[in-house]
C-alpha cells in the first residue's frame, strides 16, 4: 500500500467534524454482557469522581433494581424528577428530556440507553432522548448491554433463542466517545446472582432459568468483549488515517445490498449491516420493483416500508427502482451507483428448484463483471411455502361483481358453443372455452380468470364429454384435455395479469413523474416568493390529499406561516415540533422517529445554502407518509420548492444589486450635476465679493452696483438650488409627514403666485378654476411648492411674452391640477422621463437649476397618492398636470348659530 | 411694559438672538446703518437675561439656539414682558415657528430674507408696540382699495360698501387690529369662532375664500388677505 498525504479537503473536513464534536456532548457507554455486570454501579462510581471534581452532574434516570450499593452511591447525586406519561389509563414515569435540557447539566446520567420510551414521548427510543442531549452540549453518561445492538440482536435470537424487542443502532455505540467495558466473569456474575445482588429471589429465579444461562452468560461475554475490541480496532485505525499513515481500505469499496419483498430479506439486511459495519464502507441498499412484486398484499408491503425505513437507519442510501427484469435493473443501478460487490439473499423456494426457472441471483452471478456477487446464507429454518399461498400473497382477488362476470361469461361460451356446434367437435369447443379465459384474465384479473378456467373445465366435462350432463367421462384421454385446458387457462391469466400490473406499475410512475413535471413547470413560471409557496403549497395539498403549510423564518428570525396558506389554523402544539425541527435540523411529526404521534409530518426544507424554512404537512391518512414511494415523492417536491425558493431569492439579490449600481450611477450624476451647480455661484459670488473687497477704490458706483447685484443673484440661485436639494432629500428620505387639512385651491394658487411675484414680474398668468371646486384634503404647503416648481419651470423655459396658464378642476375623485405655457414643448421621447431627478432636457440651454424641481413635483405628488403627467399641448408649449385625491367629500360645512342670522 | 420717558427719545433698541456670528454681524450692520441700536444675545438664556436688564424695545429671536429652543425663550420672555418678538427660522421649521406665534411671538422671518423684508417687519411690529401703549385704535383702516370703519362697522371696497356676515366681520376687524403681522389658523378660529373652533381649519379657509371674494379684484391673485402657507394670514398694512 502506497503511502499518502493527507488532501486539504479532507484535513478541513476533519477539522469541521472535530469542531461539531466540540460543541457536541461527549457520550460515554458503560458497556457489558448482561444485567449485573455493574454498569450502572460503575457509572455512579464515575459520576462522583467527576462531582467531586467541580462538575454539575444530574441523574436523569437511573433503574437500581432495589441494589442497595447502587442506592447507597446515588445519594450523594442531584436527581432530575421523572415526568409522568398517562399511557392508556397507567401512569408511567419516564425520563423528562425538557427538563434536562432546561437544566442544562455539564454530565447528565442516562441509564438503560436502550429503554423505548412510553407512547406520547417526543421519541420513541431513549437513545434518541440522548441524541438530542450531546446536540445540546450536554455530556452523556449510559449504560448498555450488549444483546440491545441492532446487528447483534439477530445473531442473539437465532443463537440463543432470545428475543431482544428493545435495540439500539449500531451508530449510536460508534457514536460514543468512549466505551468502557464492564466485565464479570459468568461465575461471578451466577454467583452474585444467587447472592439476589442482581434481582429479587423469584425474580433471579426465573432469570436463572431463561437468559441466566452459563453458556448464554458465556456466549454474551465473548459478544461484548469481541464488540469492544472491534471498536479498539477501529479507533487504532482511524489514529492511523488521521495521521495519514497508510490507507485502510480500499475508498473506492462500495456495498450494493438488494432487498426483495420476501420476509426472509429481513436476514439478507441484517447480515449485511454486520457486513458493512465489519467494512466500514459506504452502501446502498435497492429494491425493485418488477411486475411480479408490483402488486403486494397491504401487510407485506409496510413490512418492506418498515425494511426499507430500517435499512436507511441503519446508515444505507435506500432506492427503489421498477423495472421488468430484476437483474437488469439491479445491474443497472450498481454500475451507476458505483459499487463493487452486491449482497443478495438466496433464491427463494418455489414450486420448481431455481436451477430449473432460473432466479436473480443465477442471473447476476451469469451477468455481473463489475461486481462481486456475495450471496447471504439459507435462513435456518423457512416453512417450504406452498404454491398457493404465493399465489395468494402475490395477486389481488377480484371484486364479487368480477366473479359474476367470470361466472357469466362461462355460461355465455357454454350457450353458444352449444348454438354453434352441438356435441362432439371437443377441439373447437375448448377453444372457445380458452377465448372466454382469456377475457376474463383481461378484463377481470387473476382470481375470477382461476374461476373462469375451473369453470371452463366443468363445464366441459358436463355438456361436451359423454356421458353428458354428468361430470363423469368414459375416455381417460379427456384427463389431459382437462389439465391442458385448465393449465393454457392459468398461464392466460397470469401472464395478461402480469401485464396488467405492469401498466399500473408504469401508470403510476408516470404519475409521479407527471406531477412532479407540473410541479416544477409552474414553478419555473412563476416569480416571486409568495407566488412560489402558493405553487408549492397547491400542489403538495392536492397531490398528498393533505394540508400543508410553509414556514419561514422572518427579519428577526422567528418562523412564520409564509405565503397564502389554505389552512385555517396549525394544530395544536405543533409550534413546538416546529421550532424543534428548526433548530435541530430534522425531520419530525407522522412516519419519524420524532413524536411519531403527531398529526403532522415536519419537514426541513433546504436548499444549497442551508435550511431554509419547515413544511408542515397533515395528511388525511395518517399512514400515507410511510410509504417510502410517497416521502420520496414529498421529498421531491420539498426541493423543489427549496430550490425555486432559493433561486427566488437570488434574483430578488441581484435586483437588489443592480438596484444598487442604479442608485449608484444617480448618485454619480447627482454628484457631477451639484458640484458644477453649486461651484458656479459660489465661484461667482466669490470673485464679485472679493473685487468689492480688494478693489473698490478703484471702481466706480456703477461697477460696483453691478457686482453687489451679481453677488445676490448668485444667492438667489444658489439659496434655490440648495431649498430643492434639501426638499428632495427629506421627500425621498419618507421624513416628510403630510399635513392634511382641507384647503381651497384657490388659496394655495394664489398664495403660490405671491411667492413667484418678483420671478413673474409683468408677465400674464391666467387663472381657470373650475367654479364650485371643493375644499381638497391635501398639504398646503408641499402642493404650494408643486405648483411653485411648474410656474418657475414654465418661466423658465417658454418666452417672456407667452402667457402662463394654471386650472383646476374637478374629474371625478380627483382634483387636476395643470400648469400649461407657449414653451418649445417637450421631445415625445423625453415626456416619461421628465420627472426623473437631474433630467433637464436634452438642449444644454439652461444655466440653473439641477433638473430637481419637477422630481419633487413627483415626489409630492405621489406622496399624496396622486401622479404627475406631462404633455405637449397641441398649438405648441408644454402642460403639467398634478392629479391628487380630493379627499372624501368636503366636509359639512355648519355654519355656528350666529350665522345662520344674517345681517 | 411702561417705558421710562427718557427712552421713548431714543432710537429704538433691538435685542438679537443669534448664535451664528456672520448672521448676527449681517442683522448688526443693517440694523445699526438703519439707525437703530443693537443688543446681542448668543444663548436663550442670555437673551432672557438681557431683555430683563437692557429692556429692548424688540427682540429678533432665532430658533435654532444652542442652549434652549425659540419657543422655550419666547414664553419665558412672555411671562413678563410685552416687548414684539420676531422670530428667524429656516424653512421647513413651520410648526416651530406657528407655535412660538402661538404663544406669543408678533411675526416671523424666513432664512434667508432681505434687508427691507426685515425692515418692513421691524416697523409693524414696533408700530404695534406703541398701538397697544394708546387707548384705542385707529377709528378707520385703510389699505390699497379696502377701507374699514371701525367705529361704524362699515367696509368700504373701491368706494362701495359692502356687506359682511357677524363672522367675516370679526374676521376682517382681527386681521385690521394686526395689520401686517401674521395671525396662526388658531388664533384667527379663536377670535372669530371661540376658541372651541381652534381645529377646525377648513371654517376659516371657506371664510377667507368668501372674504376675499367681496374684497379683492382677483381672489385668485390677492393683493389684501395674504396667505403665510402652513401658517396662517396676513393683511397687508397699506
Amino acid at each position: 500500500m502506497t503511502e499518502r498525504r493527507p488532501d486539504p479537503d479532507e484535513l478541513l473536513r476533519r477539522v469541521q467534524a472535530e469542531e461539531l464534536r466540540e460543541r457536541r456532548g461527549k457520550l460515554t457507554v458503560f458497556f457489558g454482557a448482561a444485567p449485573g455486570v455493574g454498569k450502572t454501579y460503575a457509572m455512579l462510581r464515575e459520576a462522583i469522581r467527576e462531582q467531586e471534581l467541580g462538575s454539575d452532574v444530574l441523574v436523569g434516570v437511573l433503574e437500581t433494581h432495589g441494589r442497595a450499593e447502587t442506592e447507597a452511591l446515588l445519594q450523594g447525586l442531584a436527581l432530575l424528577p421523572r415526568r409522568p406519561v398517562d399511557h392508556r389509563g397507567v401512569t408511567l414515569s419516564e425520563f423528562d428530556l425538557d427538563g434536562a435540557l432546561a437544566r442544562h447539566p455539564r454530565l447528565i446520567l442516562v441509564d438503560e440507553l436502550a429503554h423505548t420510551n412510553a407512547e406520547g414521548s417526543r421519541h420513541p427510543k431513549r437513545w434518541q432522548d440522548v441524541a438530542e442531549l450531546l446536540d445540546a452540549g450536554i455530556n452523556v453518561h449510559t449504560t448498555l448491554n450488549v444483546q440491545h445492538l441492532e446487528s447483534l440482536s439477530e445473531i442473539i435470537a437465532v443463537g440463543m433463542g432470545l428475543v431482544v424487542r428493545e435495540t439500539v443502532p449500531d451508530s449510536v455505540l460508534e457514536m460514543a466517545d468512549e466505551v468502557r467495558l464492564i466485565d464479570l466473569p459468568p461465575g461471578e456474575l451466577l454467583e452474585r446472582l444467587a447472592e439476589g445482588r442482581i434481582y429479587i429471589p423469584e425474580q433471579a429465579e426465573r432469570a436463572r432459568d431463561n437468559f441466566f444461562r452459563k453458556e448464554n452468560l458465556h456466549a454474551l461475554r465473548e459478544l461484548a468483549l469481541r464488540q469492544t475490541a472491534e471498536r479498539v480496532g477501529t479507533q487504532a485505525r482511524q489514529y492511523q488515517e488521521h495521521r495519514g499513515l497508510k490507507r485502510t481500505w480500499t475508498v473506492s469499496e462500495r456495498l450494493l445490498v438488494c432487498l426483495s419483498e420476501s420476509p426472509d430479506a429481513d436476514k439478507v439486511l441484517w447480515a449485511a449491516s454486520g457486513l458493512v459495519m465489519r467494512m466500514h464502507v459506504p452502501w446502498a441498499v435497492l429494491h425493485v420493483e418488477s411486475p411480479g412484486n408490483v402488486r403486494l398484499p397491504e401487510a407485506r408491503r409496510q413490512e418492506l416500508v418498515k425494511r426499507l425505513r430500517h435499512a436507511e437507519q441503519l446508515g444505507a442510501e435506500v432506492s427503489t427502482v421498477s423495472g421488468m427484469n430484476a437483474a437488469d435493473e439491479i445491474l443497472k443501478f450498481a454500475s451507476e451507483w458505483g459499487a463493487t460487490r452486491i449482497v443478495v439473499g438466496p433464491p427463494g423456494r418455489r414450486l420448481l428448484p431455481w436451477r430449473i426457472t432460473g432466479s436473480v441471483v443465477a442471473d447476476l452471478m451469469d451477468r455481473a463483471v463489475e461486481q462481486d456477487i456475495w450471496v447471504t446464507r439459507n435462513p435456518r429454518s423457512p416453512a417450504p411455502r406452498r404454491f398457493r399461498l404465493e399465489f395468494q400473497a402475490r395477486r389481488g382477488r377480484g371484486t364479487p361483481a368480477q366473479y359474476v362476470v367470470a361466472v357469466a361469461t362461462m355460461a355465455a361460451v357454454t350457450a353458444i358453443t352449444s348454438l354453434l356446434f352441438g356435441r362432439g367437435r371437443a377441439a373447437d369447443v375448448v377453444m372457445l372455452y380458452l377465448l372466454g379465459v382469456a377475457l376474463v384474465a383481461m378484463r377481470c384479473g387473476y382470481g375470477p380468470s382461476l374461476l373462469a378456467a375451473l369453470l371452463g373445465v366443468l363445464a366441459f366435462d358436463f355438456f361436451f364429454v359423454p356421458p353428458y350432463l354428468s361430470f363423469a367421462f368414459s375416455d381417460l384421454g379427456h384427463v389431459i384435455t382437462f389439465g391442458i385446458l385448465l393449465f393454457v387457462a392459468l398461464v392466460i391469466s397470469n401472464l395478461t395479469d402480469r401485464i396488467r400490473a405492469q401498466v399500473e406499475a408504469s401508470r403510476a410512475r408516470e404519475k409521479r413523474i407527471a406531477t412532479q413535471y407540473a410541479l416544477s413547470r409552474e414553478l419555473a413560471r412563476t416569480t416571486g416568493r409568495d407566488g412560489l409557496i402558493a405553487v408549492s403549497i397547491v400542489h403538495i395539498e392536492d397531490t398528498f390529499d393533505c394540508r400543508a403549510m410553509l414556514l419561514l423564518p422572518d427579519a428577526v428570525g422567528r418562523l412564520a406561516v409564509a405565503g397564502p396558506s389554505r389552512s385555517e389554523v396549525l394544530p395544536s402544539h405543533d409550534e413546538g415540533i416546529v421550532q424543534w425541527v428548526w433548530q435541530n435540523r430534522r425531520e419530525a411529526g407522522l412516519a419519524t422517529d420524532t413524536l411519531p404521534g403527531s398529526e403532522g409530518l415536519y419537514l426541513v426544507v433546504s436548499g444549497t445554502q442551508g435550511a431554509m424554512g419547515v413544511l408542515c404537512v397533515i395528511p388525511k391518512d395518517r399512514h400515507q407518509f410511510e410509504d417510502t414511494e410517497q416521502r420520496r415523492l414529498l421529498d421531491t417536491f420539498v426541493s423543489l420548492t427549496a430550490i425555486a425558493l432559493e433561486r427566488a431569492r437570488l434574483a430578488e439579490e441581484s435586483q437588489l444589486t443592480r438596484g444598487e449600481l442604479e442608485k449608484e450611477g444617480l448618485r454619480n450624476t447627482l454628484l457631477a450635476s451639484i458640484s458644477h451647480d453649486l461651484r458656479t455661484p459660489i465661484a461667482v459670488i466669490m470673485g464679485a465679493a472679493s473685487a468689492l473687497m480688494d478693489d473698490s477704490d478703484r471702481l466706480d458706483a456703477g461697477a460696483r452696483m453691478d457686482l453687489v447685484q451679481t453677488v445676490y443673484g448668485q444667492s438667489v440661485r444658489l439659496n434655490r438650488l440648495v431649498r430643492d436639494l434639501l426638499d428632495m432629500t427629506r421627500l425621498e428620505s419618507g421624513g416628510v409627514q403630510l399635513t392634511l387639512e382641507w384647503h381651497s385651491v384657490e388659496e394655495i394658487v394664489g398664495a403660490s403666485l405671491n411667492r413667484l411675484e418678483d420671478l413673474l414680474g409683468s408677465r400674464e398668468v391666467r387663472v381657470e378654476l373650475e367654479p364650485g371646486l371643493p375644499l381638497i384634503r391635501v398639504d398646503g404647503v408641499l402642493i404650494g411648492q408643486l405648483l411653485v416648481n411648474l410656474l418657475e419651470n414654465a418661466v423658465k423655459y417658454s418666452p417672456r411674452d407667452a402667457p402662463i396658464e394654471i386650472s383646476a378642476s374637478k374629474p371625478g375623485d380627483e382634483v387636476l391640477l395643470e400648469v400649461a405655457d407657449r414653451g418649445p414643448g417637450i421631445p415625445e421621447a423625453d415626456l416619461d422621463r421628465v420627472f426623473d431627478k437631474f433630467y433637464r432636457g436634452s438642449q444644454e440651454r439652461l444655466p440653473e437649476g439641477v433638473g430637481l424641481g419637477l422630481a419633487i413635483c413627483r415626489a409630492i405628488a405621489v406622496a399624496h397618492g396622486g401622479r404627475m403627467l406631462a404633455l405637449n399641448r397641441p398649438g405648441g408649449g408644454a402642460s403639467f398636470r398634478c392629479a391628487v385625491p380630493a379627499g372624501e367629500l368636503s366636509p359639512g360645512f355648519d355654519p355656528p348659530a350666529s350665522e345662520t342670522s344674517e345681517e | 411694559m411702561p417705558k421710562s420717558p427718557e427712552e421713548a427719545a431714543h432710537e429704538p433698541l433691538v435685542l438679537i438672538v443669534e448664535d451664528e456670528l456672520p448672521m448676527m454681524r449681517f442683522l448688526r450692520t443693517s440694523l445699526q446703518s438703519h439707525g437703530y441700536r443693537v443688543g446681542e444675545a448668543r444663548t436663550g438664556s442670555e437673551a432672557i437675561a438681557l431683555a430683563g436688564t437692557q429692556i429692548p424695545d424688540l427682540i429678533i429671536l432665532d430658533l435654532g439656539l444652542p442652549d434652549m429652543d425659540g419657543l422655550a425663550v419666547t414664553r419665558r420672555l412672555r411671562e413678563w414682558s410685552a416687548t414684539p418678538i420676531i422670530v428667524v427660522s429656516a424653512r421647513g421649521q413651520e410648526r416651530d415657528k406657528i407655535a412660538a406665534l402661538d404663544a406669543g411671538a408678533d411675526d416671523y422671518l424666513t432664512k434667508p430674507f432681505s434687508v427691507p423684508e426685515l425692515l418692513a417687519r421691524l416697523r409693524v411690529a414696533l408700530r404695534h408696540r406703541d398701538k397697544t401703549g394708546a387707548d384705542k385704535p385707529e377709528p378707520v383702516f385703510e389699505s390699497g382699495r379696502l377701507r374699514v370703519d371701525i367705529a361704524h362697522r362699515q367696509v368700504w371696497v373701491d368706494g362701495a360698501e359692502i356687506r359682511l356676515t357677524p363672522i367675516e366681520y370679526r374676521l376682517l376687524l382681527t386681521l385690521v387690529h394686526f395689520a401686517g403681522r401674521v395671525l396662526t389658523h388658531r388664533q384667527l378660529l379663536r377670535e372669530g369662532w371661540g376658541p372651541a373652533y381652534e381645529g377646525q381649519s377648513q371654517y376659516l379657509r371657506i371664510y377667507m375664500a368668501r372674504l376675499r371674494h367681496k374684497i379683492e379684484a382677483d381672489p385668485s391673485r390677492p393683493r389684501l388677505l395674504l396667505t403665510e402657507p402652513g401658517v396662517g394670514y396676513r393683511l397687508r398694512d397699506s
